[in-house]
Order: structure tokens, then sequence, then C-alpha cells
């Protein structure tokens, strides 16, 4: 039950592009509400509740440094993000896939003139 | 036929590898005619691009438009650097989400790999965080698709309601 209160959560989580940004900036370390708030032209609130979206669904943690508050990928977080990159390589190898047929094409196509066998 | 890999390396670039079964000078043609390119360079299942200019010189400009009958289009603008027939490309391209994105400076090498050729296509990005905005959104629109597909498969459980 709670595996699927998660899912949901963190999929929720990771249908807004600036969350995913953000989750990716996160992913090369800690950084600032400022600091993941720069990419984007958005209010400091709107950053904030991006932030809250991605803490309430266990992705980011923070931690307490003086008056900072600097944030973290939680565990989840790094699996999220491993997720989406399996994702986009989906993507990408979906255009490949397409290259290998148009590939084969040009090598069987008459019109076209023929590799040379040397060189 | 080795997987296609996907790597970052370091704060600001990204790397793609894949094997291809055909030589170098097919797959260098396959990028640079947009006869061929209109074929391939789709993203997911239902896009279209409509618009492919592709002026394989250098200072030669790059124009994608893509378009999908449900999620609307997009485009991409750059312009080569370098070209060196058949084994490496270098360009610059910017995604309009409607605003012009960082540029992003691709370079492409095409190297033989016994009677095929290995392509790498490695990325660099302003800085850190564009990269990650990259990843996030740059490529969002051909990610679509697989993630409602991805979305569905995982919630495969009626819904208790409908909001």
């Amino acid at each position: 039950m709670s595996t699927k209160v998660d899912l949901d959560a963190s999929f929720a989580a990771l249908a807004d592009p600036t969350r995913r940004a953000m989750l990716a900036r996160l992913a090369l370390g800690e950084a600032t509400v400022n600091e993941l708030a720069k990419p984007f032209e958005m209010t400091q609130p709107a950053i904030s509740q991006h932030l809250k979206v991605l803490e309430e669904a266990g992705l980011v943690v923070r931690r307490v440094e003086g008056t900072k508050r600097p944030r973290r990928l939680a565990q989840a977080g790094i699996e999220a993000m491993d997720q989406w990159l399996a994702m986009l390589r989906k993507a990408l190898e979906k255009n490949y896939e397409r290259l290998d047929e148009v590939l084969a094409a040009m090598q069987s196509d008459p019109i076209q003139p023929k590799e040379r066998k040397t060189r | 036929m080795s997987k296609l890999t996907l790597k970052t390396e370091g704060d600001t670039h990204l790397v793609v590898t894949r094997r291809f079964a055909a030589p170098p000078e097919a797959v260098y043609r396959a990028h640079t005619d947009p006869k061929l390119v209109q074929k391939w360079l789709l993203g997911p299942e239902g896009w279209t691009m409509p618009v492919c200019i592709n002026e394989a010189r250098p200072g030669g400009k790059i124009r994608y438009e893509w378009s999908h009958p449900k999620q609307g289009s997009f485009h991409i603008t750059g312009e080569y650097v370098e070209l060196e027939p058949h084994s490496r490309i270098v360009h610059v391209e910017r995604m309009h989400l409607p605003d012009p994105t960082p540029e992003n400076h691709v370079e492409t090498r095409f190297d033989p790999d016994g009677s095929g050729t290995l392509m790498t296509m490695r990325m660099t990005l302003p800085d850190a965080q564009t990269r990650a905005a990259m990843l996030a959104t740059g490529m969002e629109r051909g990610m679509e698709a697989s993630y409602v597909r991805l979305e569905s498969m995982i919630f495969d459980w009626p819904q208790s309601q409908a909001s």
C-alpha cells in the first residue's frame, strides 16, 4: 500500500519539467534554494512550492546549516532520476532504430551508388 | 549491435554513443541529407518533421520543426561549425520553447567499427544548471509519449476517483 502511495507521489512530482530540472541539478550535489532557482524565471515562492512537492514525495531532503537549508537528493530521488534517464535513453533509441532502417534502405537502394569496395 | 549509451561527463557534457551496421559514409549522409534526416529524427510515435533545413557546410543553417497532432509543435535552430566528411560534424543548436534555450555545442564523430560505425555525440552546455534544465525540459517534448506509456503501465489499476 505504501509503495503505491510513494509511486503516486513521485510520479506527480516528476510530471513537472521544473521539478525534473531541480532533481537533475541536485544529482550534481547539494544546492541552496537560490542555486536551484537560478536557471528559472520564477519567484522564490514558486520555487519553494516545487521544492515542497519534491520533499513530500520523498525525493529531496533538507539539512540545517545556520540560516541555510541546503537540499540534496534522497535515495528515492536518485532512483527517480535514473528512471528518467532510462526513459530519455529509450526515446533516443527510437530515433536510432529508425536510422538503422534508413541505413538498411540506403544500402539496398539501386539508385544510390554502391559503397566502394576498396578504399 | 550494442545498445545506445547516454551518460553525463563532468558538469557540462552529455555523451551519447551508438553503433550502426553501415559504414561511416552512410551514417554521415543520414545526418546531413535533409530528406534522410526527416525520416528518422522524430522522437516518439506520432511526431513528424514537416520542416527540415540542413545546409551541410560551415556556417550552414539548421532548422528542424516537429509537429504532433495532439501535442503541438516546436523547433530547433542551429548552425554548422565544422564538417569533416565522413567522420566528424560540429554544430551548435538551441531549442525554441518558444524562448531559445542556451546554446548546445555538439560534436558528432563517426568512427569505423568493423564493417559498421561507432557514433559518438558529445554535447557541451554552458554550465551545470543549463545541462540539468536541458535534461529535464529541452528533451521533454520528445519524451512525453514514453512517459505517458510508462505512467499508464505503472498505474494499471482502477482509478478510485476522477479529478
